[in-house]
């Protein structure tokens, strides 16, 4: 007789709920007229965020495993749940721009032909990104929360199969966008067979999926020591190629421009928050036994990362593939809280990617802004000028670079300060230097754009900035405003991430 | 909130009203920075008369907690250095202002956003110095780049941009590598007191193990290298005192890059005295080098450039400057501190004169003047002056201070005091020979008409050339300020046989 499994509706309800909103969405997708489509999509997308945020709060002091083992809830998974709808958010009320439009009219119309040519004269706007984004968030609420090998792996593909599709619906240069939606897709497929098979090679060594049995059995070690590290380096192929480590970075400059900026602005932190949630949870939790085994290989993984990041951003020209590449570096400085392997490296790791992902959103919300006639400018010399043309813009541009740069009285020094700590504390202090001299090689590349904004002069091509609807008038401030107070009062922020932050006990 | 803070405060406040204010009220917002910072340099001396001579301990001071879980604090306080070198800069920054009154009419933004970066940075001047926790110094440290890379980029001549950015990447490497140098101090910190710190004073208590002590040395050491500079980090200097304006110069060479100094007495001395003292040797020969680095490429550039001439004085001046620390004597650090001041007050009279006479004669090159003297006696007397206190001559102010370093030298590394003691001759030959070409000789072609100080230029500088003059007289008004936070310096660091 097979028991029915026992599903804790309640504790589940962050992810529940999003994923339920998905579903309606594509009924409204289908159903309801195109008239009144935009209009109750988004309210439908920004209920369930804020839906899913309550039900997180409610989380808080919830620590267990659910839904038989497969699901971890413990402050850990509330810190990053909670984080993860928050740039949800904010990444929707961009995809939610209409004063200009950042999509493709129809993306089934194949570019540059009749089909397309009606779809834009009759003023379509296209919808679907909305429902597509609530899968993305749903998969990325459920990844870090996995604490099984399959649910893992669900979680993972949920998550990254609505971002192939959206990468391809960029209104401006489709077959760049479809390009590099099709790249993300098959570069991801192959990442995921990585983590499959990796996923099998640990059940062959545990006998189980699960992230506690996967504990308990290296504590006793009974199997083949082989099947363990081949499974292990396979599974982290797959989460570094989701964090665009090197040398599985090589996809994101490609997909980061050539997907529609919005989308570009929501992948870049919340697939990052979430992949590194899960990285949290394997690394620190299932795998911990194994530290003398990782981090070797995650010291290493991280220099080259920061490195290849850093160096390579100096020659791009294209701002988009700058903040690629800067991701890239991030996601070196990131591991660096990884192979911290202590308590400081957990909330460490947690307070960075809060103070990154604000940034993050609000460097690419400005992207957006930046046009001309044709559509988004992101051709680096056409910048020029900015300061003077939009000081204000320009401005706040230059305030997420020195984010990113990490200069002091920002969001990013207290992250890159708490995380550079904790590695020195665990010992690794070759990683903190690789960061220094790093971070001193990437503020020649923020700086440049700078100097370019502020120092050179206007050019007569019609780049101009518009002024935004609300909606990413209020993410742009909400990143802006969290940048500097995450830099001048980060207490209230520390003390929570501090207190909240522990793994379930297993 | 007290002193300190207030005075760091009331520039910034001043700067805030000026970029309200609209951009064509151009005299009003020279009126308003010149006022604001008037009134904070005669509050900063107002503060300075309550000063306890007496003692080495921080004085003024206020400490509440800013980031409690990495142990930050918001901490001030100052010692006689620090004292002597905010009021250095109060002092310097309305005179800089009155000096360089037309100054910002040719830069890429309005006047009065140059007036307002000048307060912002008088606060940071100000910050910097007066910090005690080395979380809240390296803030003031990495900000301060700031104002002073738009001043340079957007108001300097020539290659502006490009100096800038020179100067920026320069002083943000050296930064990099102290703040990789202070996160290792919070570790440490953390795990011998029990909770991390950043105040200096708990710090100076640790004891750290000889290697790691060694790279945290290097960290700050470099920065403050670069910042000072010392030959071979000084590189970005010349470009930068090029291409920015004369005002900007002044408060660069004067005061900016005294927190290299500085740092090296409050930061490395105390926090690392056994690295000091093993690298100390070392630093003497860097020291050495630099003074006849600068000294030759001075006296190479006698017929070049007039700004570039006078950066390179001032990298062998900050040569004497840290021969005079790492000699660890009592009287050598009075001696280096004495010629931190002294040091600003020469070479802003230099670089104002300069450019003043730049601005006249629509060149900086030195063959372009001559026979200023007849032209323009007061002008010419002023760089004479000016001139003269660079090369030291006694009965000015930087004699008192050069002497001092060598004599404090000489009782511990009496060759390296001896070779230095050569760098002063060659002093005179980079002072001597272009001051010869500039003024004296026949009128060169086109300098006929050229007019004299204005009413406003000779308020602006007479203070500058009657303290160089009153100081050499009565040096021992800075020196009682000095002395007890030197000899306390040089007594911690227990060097043993201590003359």
């Amino acid at each position: 007789m097979i028991t029915a499994p026992k599903i804790e509706y309640g504790v589940l309800g962050p992810v529940l709920i999003v994923l339920a909103a998905a579903v309606v969405a594509v009924l409204v997708e289908a159903f309801v007229s195109r008239r009144y489509r935009y209009v109750l999509q988004s309210s439908l997308s920004f209920a369930a965020i804020a839906l899913g945020f309550l039900a997180v709060i409610l989380n808080r002091s919830v620590s267990g495993l659910f839904a038989e083992g497969a699901v971890a809830v413990d402050g850990v998974t509330v810190v990053l749940q909670g984080t993860i709808l928050v740039f949800a958010l904010l990444g929707l009320l961009l995809i939610a721009e209409r004063g200009f439009q950042s999509f493709t009219a129809q993306a089934s119309a194949l570019p540059g032909s009749a089909d397309e040519q009606r779809a834009l004269a009759s003023g379509l706007q296209q919808t679907e990104v909305f429902p597509l984004t609530l899968f993305a968030v749903g998969g990325a609420l459920l990844f870090p929360a996995a604490n099984d090998l399959i649910t893992l792996f669900v979680a993972l593909e949920v998550l990254s199969l609505p971002l192939y599709l959206m990468a391809g619906l960029s209104q401006r240069r489709r077959l760049l966008s479809q390009e590099a939606g099709l790249k993300y897709f098959l570069l991801g497929a192959f990442s995921s067979a990585f983590f499959l098979f990796g996923s099998a090679f640990l059940y062959g060594y545990a006998g189980t999926t699960t992230f506690e049995g996967i504990k308990s059995a290296i504590k006793t070690s009974p199997g083949n020591d082989l099947y363990l590290l081949v499974g292990l380096s396979m599974l982290a192929v797959g989460l570094l190629f989701k964090v665009s480590a090197a040398p599985f970075h090589s996809w994101a400059p490609d997909v980061y421009q050539g997907a529609p900026t919005p989308i570009t602005a929501f992948m870049a932190a919340v697939t990052k928050v979430a992949a590194f949630g899960a990285f949290l949870r394997i690394f620190y939790s299932a795998m911990g036994g194994l530290v003398w085994t990782w981090r070797p290989m995650l010291v290493a993984i991280s220099i080259l990362t920061m490195a290849i990041g850093t160096i390579i951003a100096i020659a791009q020209k294209d701002v988009k593939r700058v903040l690629a590449y800067s991701a890239i570096a991030h996601s070196g400085f990131l591991l660096t809280g990884i192979v911290a392997f202590n308590k400081s490296g957990l909330d460490a790791t947690l307070l960075y990617l809060a103070t990154y992902g604000f940034t993050t959103i609000g460097t690419f919300a400005v992207v957006t802004l930046v046009r001309d006639a044709g559509g988004e400018v992101t051709d680096l010399n056409r910048w020029s000028g900015l300061g003077k043309r939009s000081p204000l813009v320009a401005g706040i541009f230059t305030l997420f670079l020195l984010a990113l740069a990490g200069i002091p009285l920002t969001s990013g020094f207290v992250g890159k300060f708490a995380i550079f700590s904790a590695a020195y504390k665990s010992g690794n202090i070759s990683v903190v230097i690789a960061g220094v001299l790093a971070s001193a090689v990437a503020a020649f590349f923020y700086i440049r754009i700078v100097v370019l904004m502020y120092f050179n002069d206007p050019q007569e091509d019609g780049t101009s900035v518009v002024i935004p609807s609300p909606v990413t008038a209020i993410a742009i401030g909400i990143c802006a405003v969290a940048t500097l107070v995450l830099g001048i009062f980060p207490q209230p922020a520390i003390n929570a991430i501090n207190s909240l932050a522990t793994f379930v006990a297993g | 909130m007290s002193s300190l803070t207030i005075l760091g405060l009331l520039p910034l406040l001043g700067s805030a009203v000026l970029f309200l204010l609209p951009k064509e009220r151009e005299v009003l917002a020279k009126q308003i920075a010149l006022g604001v910072s008037s009134a904070v340099a005669i509050a900063g001396l107002l503060m300075a008369t309550s000063f306890d001579r007496g003692t080495s301990t921080f004085q003024f001071v206020e400490k509440y907690s800013w980031i409690p879980a990495f142990g930050i604090n918001y901490g001030l306080g100052v010692d006689g250095m620090a004292l002597l070198l905010i009021l250095l800069a109060l002092v310097l920054t309305p005179i800089v202002i009155l000096a360089c009154w037309n100054e910002a009419e040719g830069g890429r933004w309005s006047v009065k956003t140059f007036f307002a970066l000048l307060l912002v940075l008088e606060t940071m001047m100000v910050g910097v110095f007066a910090a005690t926790d080395i979380f809240l110094f390296y803030l003031f440290f990495e900000a301060m780049l700031i104002p002073v890379y738009f001043l340079i980029g957007g108001y300097g001549t020539g290659e502006r941009a490009a100096a800038a950015v020179k100067f920026l990447l320069y002083s943000l490497f050296g930064g990099l590598l102290m703040l990789a140098s202070i996160i290792g101090l919070y570790v440490v910190s953390g795990d011998q007191l029990g909770a991390p710190t950043f105040d200096v004073t708990e710090l100076s208590k640790l004891s750290i193990n000889n290697q790691t002590e060694m790279l945290l040395f290097l960290g700050f050491f470099i920065a403050f290298a670069i910042k000072a500079p010392l030959w071979p980090f000084h590189t970005w200097l010349p470009d930068a005192a090029k291409a920015a304006t004369p005002g900007t110069s002044v408060l660069l060479l004067g005061v900016l890059d005294k927190v290299g100094t500085y740092g090296m007495i409050r930061f490395c001395l105390t926090l690392f005295p056994d690295a000091s003292k093993q690298l100390g040797p070392t630093i003497i020969v860097l020291s050495l080098i630099s003074i006849f680095y600068g000294a030759f490429l001075a006296i190479w550039q006698s017929n070049g450039d007039l700004k570039r001439l006078i950066s390179y004085t001032s990298i062998s001046h900050f040569g004497f400057i840290t021969l005079g620390i790492f000699a660890f004597t009592a009287q050598g650090q009075s001696g280096s501190i004495l010629y931190m001041v002294n040091h600003g007050f020469s070479t802003a009279a230099l670089f104002l004169i300069a450019g003043w006479m730049i601005a006249r004669r629509n060149s900086s090159k030195v063959q372009d003047f001559g026979g200023l003297q007849r032209v323009t006696p007061l002008l010419a007397w002023s760089f004479f002056i000016a001139g003269l206190s660079s090369l030291a001559l006694p009965g000015l102010s930087s004699f008192v201070s050069e002497f001092l370093v060598l004599v404090g030298t000489f009782v511990r590394y009496p060759l390296a005091a001896v070779i230095g003691t050569l760098g002063i001759i060659l002093a005179a030959l980079y002072i001597l020979i272009p001051v010869q070409r500039s003024l004296h000789g026949p009128t060169a072609p086109g300098n006929e008409n050229l007019k004299d100080l204005s009413l406003r230029e000779k308020i602006a500088i007479a203070p500058v050339i009657a303290l160089i003059i009153f100081f050499g007289f009565f040096p021992q008004i800075l020196l009682n300020v000095i002395n007890p936070g030197a000899q306390a310096s040089v007594s911690a660091l227990n060097i043993g046989g201590d003359k």
